[in-house]
């Protein structure tokens, strides 16, 4: 039984430490703010639930395991709001997404459907 | 009053789990602390259907977990694209119609797609919401309306 704790927790941590790995290789390959931002939602959401429910399953104490919960809840919902925020800010500030390959993918669609 | 009752069950709750001792001089204090913040809240005036949307109770977690299965089906996605590189995306901004009357359906279906990576909500005016998309795929999913649909069927 305590083997399949074991692994079972360092199975979600492993998951959970990649999701925040590639969360920061994204931060990192992204052209503007707001393809970042996407990849920083990835740590947000998945990367740190992972990690949180890899540390619930390994804690013996029930009360550990209730703060675990609590910070996950408090993380989902606090991140959202962060990135609304942060994205509003940048939006009404009059930054602009780069859509170039969007624009050029349109036209692509367009220029075969009249072919 | 019931929503008095909720917002005293949730503090206690936390106020138990959070403190992990349990002699009497102790409840006491908390006892008579969250008492404090239920009649500074009731002077506040912020105890009601709002900050304790006690309406969602019944359908709320059902509503959670079709939300869980997309998050991790988004992440997948997103992950997918990082390793991709930056080639084999197609960022996108677009304004798309809402059918949630209420303020709280606005505020949840705003809060799921930003919690969905991939889509963030810039901004909610009247009944647009202004999206912007990782994939241009991820707007036309969102167009379609599951989401919007399941959001609207909470506030009933």
């Amino acid at each position: 039984m305590d083997m399949i704790i074991t692994i079972s927790s360092g199975f979600f941590l492993l998951i959970g430490s990649f999701l925040c790995f590639s969360g920061a290789i994204g931060l990192l390959r992204f052209p503007d703010f707001y393809t970042r931002m996407h990849a920083v939602g990835v740590t947000d959401t998945l990367g740190a639930g992972m990690i949180l429910v890899g540390l619930m399953i390994i804690s013996t104490d029930f009360l550990v395991f209730a703060k675990l919960a609590m910070v996950l809840l408090l993380t989902l919902l606090i991140g959202p709001t962060t990135s609304h925020v942060l994205a509003k800010a940048a939006f009404h500030n009059g930054l602009t997404p780069k859509s170039l390959s969007n624009q050029e993918k349109n036209n692509k669609e367009i220029s075969s459907s009249n072919t | 009053m019931k929503h008095i009752i909720s917002l005293f069950v949730t503090l206690a709750a936390f106020w138990l789990l959070n403190s992990g001792h349990y002699s009497v001089l102790i409840l006491s204090l908390g006892f008579a602390s969250i008492v404090l913040i239920l009649v500074i809240a009731r002077k506040m005036d912020v105890v009601d259907h709002e900050s304790q949307p006690l309406y969602l109770t019944r359908k709320i977690f059902g509503y959670h977990l079709w939300l869980i299965k997309e998050i991790i089906q988004a992440n997948i996605t997103v992950v997918k694209h990082i390793w991709l590189g930056k080639k084999s995306i197609s960022p996108s901004l677009k304004k798309i119609k809402i059918s949630q009357q209420t303020d709280m359906g606005k505020v949840i279906y705003a809060n799921s797609i930003t919690l969905t990576p991939g889509t963030v909500a810039i901004d909610l005016v009247e009944d647009e919401i202004i999206v912007h998309a990782l994939l241009y795929k991820d707007i036309e999913s969102l167009e379609a309306g599951e989401m919007d649909r399941r959001v609207t069927l909470l506030e009933r």
